[in-house]
């Protein structure tokens, strides 16, 4: 009966719980939907850099990533990408050159990452064909095709057919240059990248740096679940103990860190909106208590113990908050799924969001998981809430409390 | 047989200049089925003496023994549970719980005792039709008049089987016909049921249906008539 009795005296001043309850669930509400908005950023910030830019595993020559030069390869590639293939949760593999490189058109010159590819394969674990916005991806038979991306197009100011002069260094390390003709352009959320890496066929690159076919810089590899990455990390580090075998975590950093650091953020976040609705859920509660003062009294009187009167308060006040939380959960739930199908444009803010790596429609996610942090977060602010409303409660003195006339 | 023992009872209010002594030297004796007025001009120490008798308020000096155990040597914890199964309590303003029906105020009492559902629920029907507002079991104290209010406070009050009620001015908010039937039902329950009722009060129609009439002046006891049950 005291669960009815706790729950009946939160309506007794509808307006003043109603009040406070709004104020619970705009709390929770934002908070709610604001972890499922930079959910949805952060996880398609890594989704976009995994499919778009590093896969989820790169094997390079052990000197590779902290020398980045030319003659650090990886000899019998062909070799270690079956090997990778076969194993579980691998869903494709592919080799590619890496070399850095000038680029220059008629007007102007800019440095470049050329990545030579294999663009069957390449398709296989990028999706950067998926992003050709002019042309085609390596599908003509012209020779020495070339794929940029669209800020550095604009930069060289050249257009599809135009032709740029790639200068790089060969493997006897005298300078090199060849002739290529834009035969695609493509454009990513990152315009950062876009700018900055290019796309030849393999064996073009290859014949131009004096390379064998037979040797890469670079193996990725996209898997079937990023839950498998561990384990498949670990089984070709096994597999190939002499190469450098990275995930994508390593390999990133800056995008793990944001995911990392995501939860952490909007538990902070959260905490603050909680510790300024708690000054609020006393203030109400306390009103309460000092409105209730004789019927508390006449209780104490009749033989409801301190630990019962206590437990009461506890018990409103956890029930106030509680109803604030779920509504806002309700609430927060309902507008995220509605945002989840629809997307959150924010195309208005786009230049600055692309430099940082972000899509410009956000699509924020749903999770059971915050929902029931959420809720447990709000049922401990709820109790702290409780502490001071109750004590007090506790301290009067039958005999006083039934002589107060309010 | 004793329900109350009081020895020697002295309760002194005291603040930096002045002591009162509310109670000064009290002796009484209640037997078991008396109807017992305590009256007295305000400040007189009715509502001290009762707080005392009640385990309410702890006294200066003296004893104050119910059914043989000394209240005064229990600590805060202990008297609670003590007034919760030993004495029912009933207040000139009702104090009745407003979020809860007439029913359920009874049961309320029995629950904080750990009874039985079963039994709670027909307990309160019993007293319920004792106190004559059985239809109004399940309609909240806002519902009820002044009257019908404080007779679900006596039902309330015996709900847990006390061994005394003690009622301060229970008629003080009534009207006459109120006073008259809350009056009625109280006697039948002492004169039926043997319950022992001691209870303050300034109301002349209060104190005519009392078998016995103490009074208080200045803490101490002027006069006590009529001392027995209204069978002796």
């Amino acid at each position: 009966m005291i669960w009815a009795v706790s729950w009946r005296n939160i309506w007794r001043n509808k307006l003043r719980s109603t009040v406070i309850i709004i104020a619970i669930a705009i709390g929770v509400f934002a908070g709610i939907f604001t972890w499922a908005f930079y959910r949805g950023m952060v996880i398609q910030r890594i989704q976009a850099a995994i499919i778009s830019e590093s896969s989820h595993i790169q094997v390079h020559h052990k000197d590779y990533l902290t020398n980045p030069d030319q003659r650090y390869v990886i000899t019998g590639i062909d070799s270690v990408i079956i090997s990778i293939d076969n194993l579980p949760g691998v869903e494709a593999t592919t080799g590619r050159l890496l070399v850095t490189a000038m680029i220059s058109s008629a007007e102007t010159g800019s440095g470049v990452r050329l990545v030579g590819i294999h663009p069957d394969q390449e398709k296989k674990v990028t999706n950067i064909y998926d992003k050709i916005t002019q042309g085609s991806y390596f599908e003509s038979h012209r020779k020495t095709p070339i794929v940029i991306g669209e800020k550095l197009a604009e930069k060289l100011s050249v257009k599809l057919r135009s032709r740029v002069v790639l200068t790089l260094q060969s493997m006897d390390g005298t300078l090199t240059s060849g002739l290529f003709r834009v035969e695609g352009i493509y454009r990513t959320y990152n315009s950062v990248y876009d700018e900055t890496n290019v796309f030849v066929r393999q064996n073009d690159l290859s014949n131009l740096i004096g390379l064998d076919n037979s040797s890469g810089h670079e193996v990725a590899i996209l898997l079937s679940d990023n839950d498998r990455l561990d384990l498949v990390s670990m089984k070709i580090s096994e597999a190939f103990p002499g190469l450098d075998t990275k995930s994508w975590r390593e390999i990133m950093p800056e995008v793990s860190l944001v995911e990392e650091s995501m939860d952490i953020s909007m538990y902070v976040f959260l905490g603050i909106i909680l510790a300024a609705l708690i000054f609020g859920i006393i203030n109400t509660m306390l009103m309460a208590v000092l409105e209730r003062v004789k019927e508390l009294g006449m209780l104490m009187a009749v033989g409801m113990n301190k630990l019962r009167v206590f437990f009461m308060i506890l018990l409103e006040t956890v029930l106030l908050s509680l109803t604030g939380g779920v509504v806002g959960i309700i609430a927060g739930y309902i507008v995220t799924v509605f945002f989840k199908h629809r997307g959150i444009d924010l195309s208005r803010w786009a230049e600055a969001y692309e430099k940082l790596g972000y899509e410009t429609v956000i699509y924020p996610v749903t999770n059971l998981d915050i929902d029931l942090k959420v809720a447990l977060m709000v049922l401990i602010t709820g109790i702290l809430a409780s502490l001071y409303p109750a004590w007090k409660a506790i301290q009067l003195k039958p005999a006083e409390a039934l002589r107060i006339d309010i | 047989m004793k329900v109350i023992e009081i020895k020697n009872l002295v309760k002194e209010y005291s603040d930096a200049e002045v002591k009162v002594k509310a109670i000064n030297g009290i002796d009484l004796t209640i037997e078991e089925g008396e109807f017992t007025a305590i009256v007295g001009p305000s400040g007189s120490g009715k509502t001290t003496l009762l707080n005392l008798l009640g385990g309410l308020d702890k006294p200066t000096g003296g004893e104050v023994y119910i059914n043989g155990t000394c209240i005064n040597n229990l600590g805060a914890s202990q008297l609670i549970d003590f007034r919760l199964n030993n004495i029912g309590f009933v207040f000139q303003a009702y104090n009745l719980i407003p979020v809860l029906t007439a029913g359920e105020n009874i049961e309320f009492i029995m629950e904080l005792q750990g009874r039985p559902r079963a039994e709670r629920r027909k307990r309160s029907v019993e007293l319920l039709r004792a106190v004559e507002l059985l239809d109004r079991i399940n309609s909240r104290p806002s519902k009820l008049s002044g009257g019908q209010q404080q007779r679900v406070a006596v039902a309330r009050a015996l709900a847990s089987k006390p061994k005394f009620i003690l009622a301060d001015e229970p008629t003080a908010n009534l009207d006459s016909v109120s006073t008259e039937n809350l009056l009625e039902i109280m006697e039948v329950l002492n004169h039926e049921e043997k319950v022992t009722f001691i209870f303050s009060t300034h109301d002349a129609r209060v104190v005519r249906k009392a078998h016995r009439v103490i009074t208080l002046e200045d803490g101490k006891i002027k006069r006590d008539e009529g001392q027995g049950t209204r069978d002796e």
